[in-house]
């Protein structure tokens, strides 16, 4: 039996060494959101997603994956997950940008199988979906920043994931192409219905955007619906960013929504 | 040499073995180049130096030992050497390259230390040291496609995990792969392919076999099998033009393996430069 979050934090307390990086967390993600997760640096953010993919363990709490506990939870290809790409990949590796998308079917081919012409199709359409059909022999190292984050979108989406897990996607992708980035994760989310988890530093360009927030300063400040969240985001956003917000909003020129101090 | 071949066992046996290790090598150097590791399979070629001298020393001390194939001991200390890096690289998570140097200085100390005992140098140590045409026999031949058709199939159903493992190791945790289990597989294979390949090329030079056609590769290739297709084409060259220019000219061929390799790797470097200015 399935319930309709897709992903479920209960109570989740993490520690490194003697910090405590997250306390008391408690987060549902609903099918179907577009979930906007904002906070500063060491707030903890990245800390969460790596446990909700298993890659870190709490010390205390649970994690329901598809209404399933995590430790029991095997489905993983149904998560897709794309990391802050600057300390998670070799630039000069010798792959083409079709073996990196292919190299996404690995859990869903199953084991001592290979990822043969007959993926051919599925693997072509998630670079399709990602506009890079005419990079797909060109070494990934070849390409700039945006386009290698587009690339590992393809492979996070190719195994046709119920959810995506983005941390921090836009970090090292040039500000004119930040805005066609967000067009194409909110396409993702339309059209082909994945629910969207992301961590970002770019308030103003996702309150459009999204459908849900999630504030986090090792605590959970807010947690909810954005039409909720634009009547507490002056209050919530200074208390922890100060006058980075003011500073940010310059940066990424979005005036209108971006919250004053 | 063709001639040659036909007449004699041996070397048969050692054109055979350079065929086989044409192909492994370069194989698992290319995961190996990707991956950072090329010193690993220095430090483990070195493991294997003490194997070989433990089991010299033996064969020679004890009547129980005599006619071991030294390659078998050789084997085993690589095989427990890349383990014993593993529990280094956890022991040292900051300082991974630690276990290098401790690794590569321990299979020296040992091996220098049965070699002393084994009253020192002799002909039998040295075609291990820098490889050999004439001393490859048949049971050498025999264990090495072994180890050739475990590692081959191994690499074949395991590609897409070791690819994952190579070029993302953190989003193949995160897709559920055990990333500590394969990296395991993949240590013990590099240990089995340097202990089949040091009986012609030697333990001092295995490691070129396996990082320096795939240097080349990577000048020239476009994706990785690609890179590994180019890798064993550029080996099998190495060694087939190594071996012939050994026989003929009555040297080592672990250096005229080598040396092919350094022109070959030249070449595609020079053949890079020219393309990019033709642009």
């Amino acid at each position: 039996m399935e319930s309709s979050n897709v992903i479920e934090l209960k109570n989740i307390h993490y520690r490194y060494d003697r910090d405590l990086v997250l306390t008391n967390i408690n987060l549902a993600v609903p099918k179907g959101a577009f979930l906007g997760i904002v906070g500063p640096n060491g707030s903890g953010k990245s800390t969460m997603l790596k446990i909700i993919l298993g890659l870190q363990k709490p010390r205390k709490g649970s994690v329901v994956l598809f209404g399933q506990q995590q430790s029991k939870f095997r489905e993983w290809e149904r998560i897709g997950y794309v990391s802050q790409k600057a300390n998670a990949f070799n630039t000069g590796f010798p792959a083409t940008v079709y073996e990196v998308v292919a190299s996404g079917l690995t859990k869903k081919a199953g084991l001592f199988r290979m990822i043969g012409n007959k993926r051919r199709p599925q693997i072509e359409k998630a670079i399709q979906a990602v506009s890079m059909e005419e990079f797909m022999d060109r070494n990934i190292g070849e390409l700039s920043g945006g386009q290698q984050q587009r690339v590992f979108i393809a492979r996070a989406i190719v195994s046709e994931p119920d959810v995506l897990i983005l941390d921090e996607p836009t970090v090292g992708v040039d500000s004119k192409n930040v805005q066609t980035f967000y067009d194409m994760l909110e396409r993702l989310n339309k059209e082909l219905s994945i629910t969207l988890m992301l961590v970002t530093h770019d308030i103003g360009t996702i309150t459009n955007k999204v459908t849900h927030v999630a504030c986090l300063n090792n605590t959970m400040h807010f947690h909810g619906s954005t039409e909720d969240f634009e009547q507490v985001k002056d209050n919530e956003l200074s208390q922890f960013y100060g006058h980075d917000v003011q500073r940010l909003h310059h940066d990424h020129d979005h005036s209108n929504e971006a919250p004053t101090l | 040499m063709i001639q040659a071949i036909f007449e004699y066992e041996f070397l048969q046996n050692a054109f055979l073995t350079g065929l086989i290790i044409g192909v492994i090598a370069p194989l698992l150097g290319a995961f190996i180049v990707v991956r950072r590791l090329s010193l690993i399979a220095d430090a483990l070629s070195h493991v294997t130096l003490s194997g070989i001298a433990a089991s010299l020393f033996l064969s020679k001390t004890f009547v129980v030992f005599n006619g071991l194939n030294p390659l078998w001991l050789g084997m085993g200390f690589s095989v427990a050497g890349s383990l014993f890096i593993e529990r280094l690289r956890t022991v040292y998570k900051h300082y991974q390259e630690l276990a290098i140097p401790i690794i590569l200085s321990g299979g020296i100390g040992i091996g220098v230390i049965f070699i002393s005992l084994a009253d020192g140098f002799n002909t039998d140590l040295f075609s291990y040291l820098f490889g050999s045409v004439s001393a490859v026999s048949r049971s050498d031949l025999w264990l090495i496609l072994a180890i050739a058709v475990t590692v081959i199939s191994v690499v074949i159903l395991l590609y897409k995990e070791l690819f994952l493992l190579s070029f993302d190791e953190e989003y193949g945790k995160a897709s559920g792969l055990s990333t500590r289990f394969l990296h395991l597989v993949f240590m013990i294979m590099v240990a089995l392919v340097i202990a089949a390949s040091m009986r012609i090329v030697g333990i001092l030079l295995v490691s070129s076999l396996m990082t320096l056609p795939v240097a080349a590769a990577m000048r020239v290739a476009r994706g990785f099998k690609q890179t590994i297709f180019f890798s064993i084409a550029f080996g099998e060259t190495a060694v087939i033009f190594g071996l012939f220019s050994a026989f003929y000219l009555d040297l080592a061929p672990g250096g005229t393996i080598v040396l092919s390799s350094i022109l070959i790797l030249l070449t595609a470097i020079a053949f890079k430069k020219l393309q990019a200015m033709r642009k």
